[in-house]
């Protein structure tokens, strides 16, 4: 724990002592870098964890200043009142905005904030009261309990304590349970919805926490500088944030810090330097930042800090696995041989191609059901029906009773239906505590604010624990601290299994979990699943490795041309000269 | 006979996985020889390998020269090798005689000027590829698409033709049109390369063939003598049990 | 309002969304086959009026040095290339390939009284320097990183438009500029005014669409190209190489816009970085027809030409604001109807 807290105290420490030792223009400099600083947290959060690239931030710094700008100007309020303010217009417009932008797909989703930072800056420009394209001047300073902040040497401290704070609530959220979740936006949304991570949301409430944290540096900069207009509100500016983090580091909160501060002394020393290069005034930095960023994403696309890092000595920061912990609560398993999943009549169209047509299927618990067929036979469409990212056109599926064909991924999973996938869903760089972690989510629910304050202690100490008891429980009990990218592909298979367990299933579904492994690993996973069905679980596979399958399964459903073929036990099927004729093929 | 093709203990990686071990494969020239096996073989990443588009390592040798990694696909279809992969991708809103034009690129680029040709030969091939040539190949049906992708493929008068599972998706009557389109292909002197997961066509109308089963080749020969032995059902549908399989337990 | 004011503003609209529909043409080019949001593709406009203005002033205009200094970048990159494979036959053809171009502008322009020289030699020599910056830029910025994400692709976009802003700056000056027009007549139809200059502009703008509309449709490497945008696997299995083919819709960008800048340098002055809100507009209008459709981007960008002329007049403020609004709302039908999920493995 000290170890985190260190950098903050001494980040405190240089912002306090800074305006004693350097002079006055730097100091005013230092301040730029901590403003800009601000800013870039809330974009690394947004855009170098969650994968939303906004080019927007510079327009909410906009309303954060604007909002303090008219009150104390026009209405004569108080400074805070006017921080309120802003962080409540940027709340309300952060809302809508991300409401409408952030379910943008692909690349639609920076092109849209590139859209409203733009109508939002010269709303900036034109909207009466707001002083045009000159701005509004002569705010007052910010004075706290009597102590006035006029100056950019007073207004060190202040940030220091800003940037220290928020630099504890952002490492405190990301190292929660919501934290995790938020990892998983960038590229595996679609197993966040599997796990029961509700993705919509979470994106909605990262946006709004960049957003928030850019009106807080708009507002210190309204009462810094005392003077307020458009231009440092302008898309440029949202670039220079975005080039900010991309340079630092793009997804380290540190590197945050280390952007903002490269980008801003390098513009200074190119400002002096490059017109006597070049023999006229002129921005020419430009030129430079421009080829920078370039050649930064073309050679170090993760930006500079994790270069900085990986040439230093590794300390890895492990998530303690606590010692007492309160066990989660369990769900009641249903006996042996019960029907756990029915599906009957289901029918899919894809357009003019029917992927499943009339496809059933019943598995019990405390049984092994295998879904085999030759390639183009339909069984990753049902695969999808039954997991909840498909819904049928026809038919019906029923879990424990209750009707669940049409239901998103998520309420099934709450259900208690697990998942692993085809393609390994696992965050490379997280470790395997923390990936299986993140098949627990369902079972917590520390929100944002808990998470940030780290008054979930008790909750994520029970989460972490039961993830380390399912590792535990599969056997890869001394790779829980390894990043999960580093483990052979037939351990990861293995994790994701931990991590489908995690969520106290009652049915896990596996796609294709022998696929890539090797002869060792292929046994290992095999003993795992008996074990798993001697508990009482229900596991339904699909697969195409048959000597997998025979020695293993209780129930084999073959499926050709979107139907069913056969089913039965391995014995009557490798029996089968139907099933014969669709694996070997035949010719007329 | 020549060797055309010549692969000696190559091995692909795909991702984490080393999806083709060691393998030895050999083609020659006038010869259609096989590659049977279930799915998740390594088939597709094999022929990924083979025309450039994954790296791999171990030896390939082509018409006597050896084909580096340097050797990007456009160089390699410049050699005269083709390859019709298994999603075929077809130019879908381009009308199937732009896609079959499309098919001479790189002879247009290396100088031939004799499309037209080639053209009428692919048409005389594929008839209802004639009928339809102004229509949008997207609104072909699965086995049209097969043909066009073929005759794309033939329109670079290729010397190899390699074709990642041609059966897919097909029904059976189409399938035999198509295979024995192959075996005039043959005819003519083209060499294919067929990997497929419908054994019993495959082998019908091969040379040699071999068996693949997760990156390895668990059995080779004679096409006709492959078609008869059972361990090739073994490698689709797994050995049988030796003892009759006693009751599972269901208790806890 | 009356006719003939709502005439010229239209003439006027129409004009400039000539302009816009050439912009957002190349965009989509771009785009489909490339995946790259050409930012910068206004500043090949920029660039291109300022280089007439200058040659137009007897100067040699500062794009020459930069034509030459990415030429010589380009080929020592792949001479380095080579050199590593061992192919050392190579290397000439390399240097003929990069360097003639260049070198044979830089003496004829170094020698020539360029103020005196006929206006269309002047406007062939402006479409020399700019063309072949579009093909240097991307073998030097985009060639090694292909196959990277639309969102890494767009960033490097801005980084590029950045870049070249200080270096226009740095060869042209601060100053705007105007080129002399290509006609000065105006004629009258029936009631109406009309400028040969927009008719030509207008004209001009529809011939380029004409051909590269059968460029296209009727060339093996316009459909090549077409091909490229459609399916990236089916065009390498076919042997076009993407590298020809990124460099070509590069290549082509750059002679639109490199068109663009001639045409649109009589109407308005132009500065070293009016190209942002240039790109700006035709994206607007690009991004209406979903990145993919030619004729919709080309309506929209007329649309965006007419809107824009008449909120002038309307002294609106908020025109802006509207137009990057509405924008909005289209993205998110687009994403209706193609709800792809990005997710990298």
């Amino acid at each position: 724990m000290n170890r985190r807290l260190l950098p903050l105290f001494l980040l405190l420490a240089a912002m306090a002592v800074a305006p004693a030792v350097l002079p006055p223009f730097q100091v005013t400099l230092l301040n730029y870098i901590g403003l800009y600083s601000l800013v870039a947290l809330g974009l690394v959060l947004l855009t170098g964890i969650g994968g939303m690239t906004s080019f927007g931030q510079a327009a909410f710094v906009g309303i954060g200043a604007y909002a303090t700008a008219v009150l104390t100007t026009q209405y004569g309020l108080s400074p805070w009142l006017g921080l309120l303010a802003g962080l409540a217009i940027t709340l309300a417009v952060a809302t809508c905005l991300g409401l409408l932008t952030l379910r943008l797909a692909g690349h639609y989703l920076p092109i849209g904030t590139l859209a409203w930072g733009l109508a939002l800056f010269y709303l900036f420009g034109n909207l009466p009261g707001l002083g045009g394209f000159g701005g509004l001047q002569d705010l007052p300073s910010i004075s706290l309990f009597g102590w006035q902040i006029s100056g950019a040497a007073q207004f060190s401290p202040l940030l220091g304590v800003i940037l220290a704070v928020t630099l504890w609530l952002l490492g405190n959220l990301l190292d929660s349970r919501q934290g995790r979740a938020i990892r998983t936006l960038k590229d595996a949304a679609g197993m966040a919805e599997a796990m029961g991570i509700p993705t919509g949301r979470s994106r909605l409430q990262v946006f709004l926490v960049a957003a928030l944290l850019a009106a807080l540096s708009g507002w210190l900069y309204a009462h810094l500088q005392r003077v307020v207009n458009p231009t440092p509100f302008s898309v440029v500016m949202g670039i220079e944030y975005l080039f900010m983090i991309v340079l630092g580091g793009v997804a380290s909160l540190w590197g945050a810090l280390l952007g903002a501060a490269l980008l801003t002394l390098l513009k200074q020393v190119l400002q002096d330097l490059l017109p006597h290069l070049f023999g006229q005034a002129g921005n020419f930095e430009m030129i430079f930042f421009g080829v920078l960023i370039i050649l930064v994403l073309q050679y170090a696309r993760g930006g500079l800090l994790p270069l900085i890092q990986a040439a230093l000595p590794q300390t890895r920061r492990r998530a303690a696995v606590p010692g007492e912990a309160a066990a989660l609560p369990r769900r009641n398993m249903p006996a042996h041989g019960q029907p756990l999943l029915v599906a009957d009549g289901l029918v899919k169209r894809f357009g003019g191609l029917v992927a499943n047509k009339d496809m059933g299927l019943a598995i019990n618990s405390g049984e092994i059901t295998a879904l085999i067929g030759p390639n183009g036979a339909g069984k990753s469409t049902l695969f999808n029906l039954l997991s909840g990212v498909l819904a049928p056109n026809a038919g019906q599926i029923s879990f424990l009773g209750q009707r669940i064909d049409g239901l998103a991924p998520r309420a099934i999973a709450r259900l208690g239906v697990s998942r692993t996938f085809q393609h390994v869903r696992l965050l490379p760089e997280m470790s395997v505590l923390e990936n299986v972690a993140l098949g627990a989510h369902m079972r917590g629910n520390a929100g944002l604010l808990r998470s940030m304050l780290h008054l979930e202690r008790a909750e994520e100490a029970s989460l972490l624990a039961e993830a380390a008891r399912q590792i535990e429980r599969v056997g890869l009990g001394e790779f829980l601290h390894t990043p999960a990218g580093s483990l052979a592909l037939g351990q990861q298979r293995i994790v994701e299994i931990a991590r489908a367990l995690c969520s106290d299933p009652i049915l896990l579904l596996l796609d294709e979990p022998a696929a890539g492994l090797r002869y060792g690993e292929k046994q290992a996973l095999a003993r795992l699943l008996e074990q798993l069905r001697g508990e009482g679980l229900g596991v339904l596979l699909v697969e195409h490795d048959m000597e997998f399958v025979m020695g293993l399964s209780d129930q084999i459903v073959v499926m050709e041309f979107g139907q069913r073929l056969a089913s039965g036990t391995p014995l009557e099927i490798q029996e089968n000269p139907a099933v014969l004729a669709a694996y070997l093929g035949g010719v007329e | 006979m020549t060797r055309l093709l010549d692969v000696r203990n190559l091995s692909i990686s795909h991702g984490k996985v080393e999806a083709v071990r060691n393998l030895d494969l050999h083609l020659d020239e006038g010869q259609i020889v096989s590659l049977i096996g279930p799915n998740g073989a390594g088939k597709t990443t094999l022929m990924a390998a083979l025309i450039g588009l994954l790296p791999c390592r171990g030896e390939i040798h082509y018409a006597s020269q050896p084909l580096l990694p340097h050797h990007g696909v456009a160089q390699r279809i410049d050699k005269g090798m083709a390859l019709v992969p298994e999603s075929r991708e077809l130019f879908g809103l381009m009308s199937i005689e732009d896609n079959l034009r499309l098919g001479a690129f790189s002879r247009h680029r290396q100088g031939h000027r004799d499309h037209q040709q080639t053209l009428d030969e692919v048409f005389a091939l594929f008839p209802r590829m004639h009928e339809r040539r102004d229509q949008a190949a997207c609104t072909l049906s699965g086995g049209e698409r097969q043909m066009l992708a073929i005759g794309r493929a033939l329109m670079a008068k290729p010397r190899l033709l390699m074709l990642d599972e041609p059966s897919l998706g097909l029904a059976p009557r189409v399938i035999g049109e198509i295979f024995e389109i192959f075996k005039t292909l043959r005819q003519r002197g083209v060499s294919i390369l067929l990997v497929e997961q419908n054994a019993r066509a495959a082998l019908k109308i091969s040379d040699y063939g071999y068996v693949l089963e997760t990156g390895d080749i668990v059995l080779q020969g004679a096409a006709a003598d492959l078609a008869q032995n059972p361990r090739v059902v073994e490698s689709y549908l797994g050995r049988k049990p030796a003892t009759p399989e006693p009751p599972r337990a269901t208790g806890t | 309002m009356d006719f003939s004011i709502l005439a010229f503003l239209g003439q006027d609209g129409l004009t400039t969304g000539a302009i816009y529909a050439l912009v957002a043409l190349a965009l989509v080019l771009v785009f489909s086959v490339t995946r790259t949001i050409l930012v910068f593709q206004g500043d090949f406009v920029t660039y291109s009026a300022l280089t007439l203005a200058t040659l137009q002033l007897g100067l040699l205009p500062g794009t020459l040095w930069l034509l030459l200094g990415l030429s010589l970048m380009a080929c020592a990159f792949d001479g380095a290339i080579a050199l590593r494979h061992g192919h050392y036959r190579r290397l000439p053809g390399l240097a003929l390939r990069y360097l003639v171009l260049p070198a044979a502008l830089w003496l004829i322009l170094g020698n020539l009284d360029l103020a005196a020289l006929p206006g269309l030699l002047q406007i062939v020599v402006t479409l020399a320097l700019v063309t072949p910056l579009g093909p240097l830029l991307y073998r030097l910025v985009y060639q090694r990183v292909a196959q990277t994400s639309v969102l890494s692709l767009l960033i490097i976009s801005v980084a590029v438009h950045i870049a070249l802003v200080g270096i226009s700056l740095w060869l042209f000056g601060a100053e705007g500029v105007r080129t002399r027009s290509l006609a000065d007549t105006t004629f009258m139809l029936g009631d109406l005014p009309v400028s040969l200059q927009s008719l030509l502009v207008i004209a001009c703008a529809l011939g380029l669409i004409g051909l590269l509309y059968a460029f296209f449709g009727h060339s093996l490497y316009g459909k090549a190209l077409r091909a490229t945008a459609l399916n990236r696997n089916g065009a390498q299995l076919v042997g076009i190489p993407t590298q020809l083919a990124g460099q070509s819709a590069f290549g082509l960008a750059a002679f639109i816009g490199a068109v663009s800048g001639v045409l649109i340098g009589p109407l308005t002055t132009l500065y070293y970085d009016s190209g942002f809100l240039i790109s700006l507009k035709g994206f607007v209008a690009a991004i209406f027809g979903g990145l993919a459709s030619y004729p919709i981007a080309a309506a929209s960008a007329f649309f965006v030409g007419v809107l824009e002329s008449f909120a002038n007049f309307g002294a609106s403020a908020f025109k802006e604001v509207i137009v990057f609004t509405l924008v909005i709302p289209v993205l998110l039908w687009l994403s209706l109807k193609h709800p792809h999920v990005e997710e990298q493995h």
